[in-house]
């Protein structure tokens, strides 16, 4: 039986990082929710959630009770199991690309070198291009399913949206693999430790593309016109109620930790603590460094995505779609027939 | 290995059943995806890796939402697609025979290529040596099939654009 010839020790280590991964996502996800409404409140000169616990630190454990005792309603003329389908799809693809992001270096635990990487696959971030681009049948099955009319045009905005913007972003994408040679996070991450320069340096106007495409993904103010209450009530889960709606909204938190880890990852150094050498250190504090480093970085990312959406009004559909079809896209080709010219004059 | 072979089969092979045995023509399409995953499986399984994602990128990700689109926009549902042309019927098994033909030729001489690709190692799929057959040994048929690409491109711009007349009149 080959089945049962696993690594035993090898499957339980991956699970148990799943596991603490997931329950990582979770939780930054739940107090995005509370920081998203204090910096709200910040900005809008206003207090915030203060009224549950201390400062409101238990608002979005309320807000969670809160989800699973509603009442769940499925609408009779919707499609039973695609209404279901679709908050699962949402919530899944949300929880898979956390899979192949270097969380930290390599450390000894008990004669084992644990590997912070739940798989270090060769093909790397076009696994998370894949995935991402999965994210959107969760909207068009769960809008289409709602039978709708308001939530079946959210949904189709959305995917639209999220096509045009997924262009731009592998256009940016390609100029940096020009540089890095490598497809794997890991590598790329080394890299920008061992170059002593972040990949931000070299590639300024890519980042910015990169960045601008992944809040349109994320489907974040400006860009969440998905949700445009004024023009479509609430949006592509305007049917939902109870937990299906929590997985929608929750979903997305998700998706915007994992997108601010990976433009850390990919433009920000990841793990590389700035202006100290890591190889001096001994494994555990390299580990603890490595960590503040890239959760620094994403937790900033973060705050600058919530700062956007609370500054800048919703676009237009038509200017949504000029921005990413008319600026993006040419800008992100020169971009990258540049980087093409630069990186063979540098060859020669 | 062989566990997993059979399993992705029986998936590939249901859900393309259940494509065309569906009666609504969006469940048709989630089977369809459903399908193409099964395939990713199997390219995964011959450790073909950059296949297997772009085959998920491209069809599961971009034309299937297309697909998508298209009948959720037109609203097609069960009663209307009901309209049976006896000479479309006719004409599709005719294609679809040859089709079957032409692959089962293809894959006659099958036993002998899987020797060869053993002999290979089995890593073909991975990308690098993927970039240096497409660009070196086979530049030529992938450069024109782009150019194809961008024709197909143009014609679809060119029947979408208003022509002047119209634009005058709105």
């Amino acid at each position: 039986m080959t089945l049962l010839a696993f690594d035993w020790a090898f499957t339980i280590e991956k699970a148990i990082l799943i596991a603490i991964i997931i329950s990582i996502s979770l939780v930054v996800a739940m107090y995005a929710t509370y920081a998203e409404r204090k910096i709200a409140g910040f900005i809008q000169d206003r207090v915030g959630p203060n009224r549950a616990g201390p400062f409101g630190i238990l608002q979005p454990l309320a807000d969670g009770i809160k989800l699973f005792f509603k009442e769940e309603v499925t609408p009779n003329p919707s499609n039973k199991f695609l209404f279901i389908l679709g908050p699962s799809l949402a919530m899944l693809t949300a929880m898979m690309t956390s899979a192949i992001i270097p969380w930290g270096g390599k450390i000894e635990l008990g004669g084992r070198m644990v590997d912070l990487q739940v798989a270090d696959i060769n093909i790397g971030i076009l696994y998370i291009f894949g995935v991402v681009s999965l994210g959107v049948y969760g909207m068009m099955v769960g809008g289409w399913a709602s039978n709708n009319k308001y939530s079946l045009m959210a949904a189709l905005r959305g995917a639209s949206q999220a096509i045009s913007y997924e262009l731009a972003m592998g256009l940016a994408l390609i100029a940096l693999l020009m540089l890095t040679g490598s497809l794997s996070l890991r590598t790329i991450t080394d890299q920008q430790i061992h170059n002593n320069w972040w990949n931000i340096v070299y590639q300024p106007l890519g980042f910015l593309i990169f960045f601008i495409c992944s809040l349109a993904e994320c489907n974040r103010a400006p860009f969440d016109l998905p949700e445009a209450e004024s023009e479509l009530n609430m949006g592509y889960h305007q049917e939902y109620s109870s937990m299906k709606l929590g997985f929608f909204l929750f979903a997305e938190y998700i998706n915007m930790f994992i997108s601010c880890t990976v433009i850390a990852t990919l433009y920000l150094g990841g793990y590389d603590m700035p202006f100290v050498d890591e190889s001096q250190l001994s494994g555990i504090t390299a580990l603890i460094v490595g960590l503040l480093a890239l959760f620094g970085k994403t937790f900033l990312l973060i705050f600058v995505f919530m700062w956007i959406r609370w500054t800048l009004p919703r676009f237009r559909y038509d200017q949504l779609m000029n921005l990413g079809w008319k600026g993006l896209i040419p800008l992100a080709l020169i971009n990258m027939v540049l980087t093409g010219a630069i990186v063979l004059f540098m060859m020669k | 290995m062989q566990l997993l072979f059979w399993l992705l089969t029986l998936l590939t092979l249901g859900s393309a059943v259940m494509v065309v045995y569906s009666k609504n023509p969006v469940h048709s399409i989630l089977w369809l995806i459903v399908t193409f995953f099964g395939i990713s499986g199997h390219y995964v399984l011959l450790n073909a890796q950059f296949l297997a994602i772009v085959n998920i990128i491209v069809y599961a990700g971009a034309i299937m939402v297309l697909f998508l689109f298209v009948v959720m926009l037109m609203n097609l549902n069960m009663t209307s697609v009901g309209i049976k042309n006896k000479w479309l019927t006719f004409a599709g098994v005719i294609s679809g025979g040859s089709l079957m033909l032409i692959l089962v030729a293809a894959l006659k001489d099958a036993s002998e290529m899987r020797s060869q690709l053993a002999m290979h190692t089995g890593d073909i799929g991975l990308i690098n040596n993927l970039g240096m057959v497409l660009f070196k040994d086979y530049v030529l048929p992938f450069e024109i099939s782009s150019v194809l690409f961008l024709s197909a491109m143009v014609g679809a711009v060119l029947i979408g654009k208003k022509s002047e007349n119209e634009l005058v009149n709105q």
